[in-house]
């Protein structure tokens, strides 16, 4: 007994000395490492501006939406390395919005009545900006979002750095339309973006001599699209153009299915408007070689601000990585925000909300400006994807274009448009 | 003709994949009675391996990167089999004969394997590898030494845990300024797997149907899996120790089979051939932490309709639901009946993929009301234990 007790003794003792010698280590690096850290932000974090980011960190739309988060905090980190906004540091508060639209909305709550942010950067898909507008609105709080989308909103509280359907859409219906064919099957995610952008084309196609062959949609996130393959060749014997407006997962199990089902660019040229460099690079450029993108810029583009830009991004993230189109207008949406605070002198919302209009910026993909309708005017661009992921510019506009919120070719919305900067015409008038 | 051929291939490259994603569970749920709603993540797992199997072979350049998949089945198996097993070991075997219990512990294994795969790291494995080597060694090694362990038992478990959970986290954050270290394997981002070269393209039957050679390695792939399960379960010794402990665990173990290490084995089993599903799938699809999110749903669907404890029946449900979910998506049903002038509107209305989903689940529910049991219902006394 009394040689267990010792041995007792001496695991007991031993461990707890142990223990207590790690705890006082362990403490002690805890103290070091909270006193660096004090002393490096040099006590910022009272006169900082908080500002959100409200984006699907998880879920089927994490795929896309994490690559707008890196590019939204390269330009806070730009910014407040030249010495931040109003001579204060930016602090971006991050947010999961998890794929799941209700959550969105909860967590812009949370940004704005708990966080007090002066201004949120998010979204992408327009099921979650359609989800967190009456959050916005009803606060009378500000929105940036940074990707295209199918117009038909004008909101005063939101700014739309991505392009409308005149700004993507429709441009590269006209294209197809004059160098690939007149027949269109078009295929898309079963949510607002793709439902809206299809009725957008098949107006289109009625007025300039095209035909809408078929139309089907996929639940979001599906991968099963052999009953979509079997339609397409059903409708498309001869071949013809696909347009293409899929988002997140299914895009991957579409064009790997294509190319088992033998169906080939040159036959079958599939128009996309969700797919970028970074969906390119994590499809497979193999599968995509010689399929068509439509957007406003390409990490292809040429010009020194991109330059600048790409180099600044991959610096930052890693050699491996790309530039897109939703992370240029990411990236310059925290410029043009920056901008209108400074010409505003101030966070102040309505003040904001009004020296944003007009702001100009030098931007990666050629000259934008903020217009009264709280669209930016941007150059179009079309691309085809090559063996290296990234895309050959096949064909661009002469300038920047003017963004069309309310869609001309739908019936509904003929005739409307939007302006914010005149108190008389609002949203939604007639012209 | 032609037209015939390709829907009924096309039902079955559909079923072929239900089946391969279901069989796993067909053991697991329908042989063992356990819910396990981390069925999907284990097929995640699976496809995640063979990402990294894909990656390893990469820089031997062609023609041995081709054989990469045949290499990444035996590999998404083993550890999609290791995983099952430590599941089965931590968790599910506390919770036999509980199934709500298990629906929950499983479900949130499910989301915690998920977040795992996000943020998985070199630091975060190192961390855990160290603490399961502190705890786990410590407990076996105290058990050996102890000759009182009954006694000590739960004083050696509170002093090692918090010593042990210290000396990783400490390990950790010391090391967490290193930048290799802290980066993440996967990320939240989805990852490609691109098929070998002479998986792609595939048999062109006519001018406008060709047969992909994936969806033919899928479809062989599955009856090679299924002969296997087949042979294991009715041929082998420990296929009828299997199949004794699920009949009668009691006087199983009365007669001297090892209960507990019947069931590990066939939740590891269950596990490895949902890795193998993923092996495939992965050939289909992306490969993203959410993979498992988009099977889960259909397989249960295929073993419930099948009826539970019952091969035949999955592998008929997964036809069945398979074929169903082609011929209304695709439209060909419109076309059959299209001179129907009742039917005709009303098939081309549901000839949508979101809509054929909607119409097999109504068609499921009410099969089930007519056999709440499934296809082939158990029979016998087994049927009420």
């Amino acid at each position: 007994m009394s040689k267990l007790g010792r041995r007792k003794f001496l695991v007991y003792g031993s461990t707890g000395l142990a223990a207590s010698m790690l705890l006082k280590s362990c403490a002690s690096t805890d103290t070091s490492t909270s006193g660096t850290d004090g002393s490096s932000n040099g006590g910022s974090d009272a006169d900082g501006i908080k500002v959100g980011i409200l984006h699907s960190l998880s879920g089927t739309m994490a795929i896309s939406e994490t690559t707008v988060v890196d590019a939204e905090l390269l330009a806070i980190d730009e910014i407040n390395a030249a010495g931040g906004v109003l001579g204060k540091q930016i602090i971006p508060i991050k947010e999961d919005g998890a794929s799941d639209w209700p959550t969105f909305a909860e967590k812009a709550t949370k940004l704005i009545d708990r966080d007090k942010v002066v201004t949120v950067f998010g979204c992408w898909t327009s099921a979650s900006r359609k989800a967190v507008l009456p959050v916005f609105e009803s606060k009378k709080h500000m929105l940036w979002y940074p990707v295209q989308y199918e117009g038909q909103e004008c909101s005063n509280n939101i700014f739309y750095t991505g392009a409308a359907p005149n700004q993507q859409i429709e441009p590269a219906v006209d294209w197809l339309l004059e160098n690939k064919g007149k027949d269109f099957f078009l295929v898309g995610s079963d949510y607002v973006f793709p439902r809206t952008a299809n009725t957008i084309i098949k107006s289109q196609l009625a007025a300039k001599g095209g035909k809408t062959v078929g139309e089907d949609y996929i639940p979001l996130g599906d991968t099963e699209v052999t009953p979509i393959i079997t339609k397409l060749k059903a409708a498309l014997p001869k071949g013809g153009v696909i347009f293409n407006s899929l988002n997140g997962d299914s895009n991957v199990a579409f064009f790997k299915q294509m190319q088992g089902a033998g169906l080939n660019p040159d036959k079958y040229p599939v128009m996309s408007v969700s797919i970028a460099e970074e969906e390119v690079r994590q499809i497979g450029s193999q599968y995509l070689k010689g399929h068509y993108a439509s957007w406003n810029y390409y990490q292809t583009v040429e010009s020194p601000e991109n330059d600048t830009f790409v180099k600044a991004f991959k610096a930052k993230y890693g050699e491996d990585r790309v530039t897109n189109d939703p992370m240029e207008a990411a990236y310059i949406m925290v410029y043009l925000w920056k901008q209108a605070v400074e010409a505003a002198g101030t966070t102040d919302l309505e003040a904001v909300r009004k020296a944003a209009v007009g702001q100009k910026l030098a931007a990666p993909g050629g000259l934008v400006t903020m217009q009264p309708n709280h669209h930016i005017s941007k150059t179009v661009r079309i691309g085809e994807v090559r063996d290296d992921g990234l895309f050959d510019i096949v064909w661009a506009t002469d300038g920047p274009l003017d963004p069309i919120p309310w869609n001309q070719y739908v019936a509904e919305t003929k005739g409307y448009a939007c302006d914010w900067s005149d108190p008389e015409k609002g949203g939604k008038y007639k012209t | 003709m032609s037209a015939l051929i390709e829907g009924l291939f096309n039902g079955i490259s559909i079923g072929s994949v239900l089946l391969i994603a279901a069989l796993g569970l067909a053991i697991v749920f329908g042989l063992m009675g356990v819910i396990n709603l981390a069925h999907g993540e284990l097929i995640m797992l699976g496809a995640y391996t063979t990402f990294v199997v894909q990656n390893i072979f990469k820089p031997l350049g062609e023609p041995w990167f081709g054989l990469y998949i045949i290499v990444s089945i035996p590999a998404a198996f083993i550890v999609a089999a290791i995983a099952g097993l430590i599941l089965e070991k931590s968790v599910i075997r506390l919770l036999y004969g509980r199934p709500l219990e298990t629906l929950l512990a499983t479900w949130g294994v499910s989301l915690i394997l998920r977040q795992l795969v996000r943020s998985v790291n070199s630091l975060l494995a190192i961390s855990i590898a160290l603490f399961c080597l502190l705890f786990f060694g410590g407990l076996s090694l105290l058990k050996q030494r102890r000759s009182d362990w009954e006694v000590v038992r739960n004083q050696v478990i509170a002093i090692l845990l918090p010593v042990s959970i210290t000396i990783s986290a400490l390990v950790g954050n010391l090391m967490s300024g290193n930048f290799k270290l802290t980066r993440a394997w996967f990320s939240a981002r989805n990852v490609d797997v691109s098929s070998p070269a002479w998986l792609r393209g595939g048999i062109r039957v006519s001018e406008n149907f060709q047969i992909p050679y994936v969806r033919l390695f899928i479809i062989v792939l599955t009856i090679i899996c299924l002969i296997g399960v087949y042979w294991f379960l009715n041929r082998s010794t420990w296929g009828l120790k299997i199949r004794a402990v699920t009949q009668n665990r009691e006087m199983s173990s009365c007669l001297g089979i090892p209960t507990e290490t019947v069931d590990a084995l066939t939740f590891a089993l269950g596990s490895g051939l949902a890795g193998v599903a993923g092996c495939a799938v992965s050939l289909l699809g992306s490969v993203g932490p959410n993979t498992g999110q988009n099977y889960i749903v259909d397989t249960f669907m295929v073993v419930v309709v099948g009826g539970v404890g019952n091969l035949l029946g999955a592998i008929i449900a997964a036809l069945g639901i398979g074929t169903f979910n082609y011929l209304i998506g695709s439209g060909t049903l419109a076309l059959m009946f299209s001179s129907s002038e009742q039917l005709a509107p009303f098939l081309s209305f549901i000839s949508t993929s979101s809509m054929a989903k909607v119409m097999v689940f109504a068609l499921i529910i009410s099969f089930l009301q007519i056999r709440p049991a499934g296809l082939f219902p158990q029979k016998g006394r087994t049927a009420e234990l």
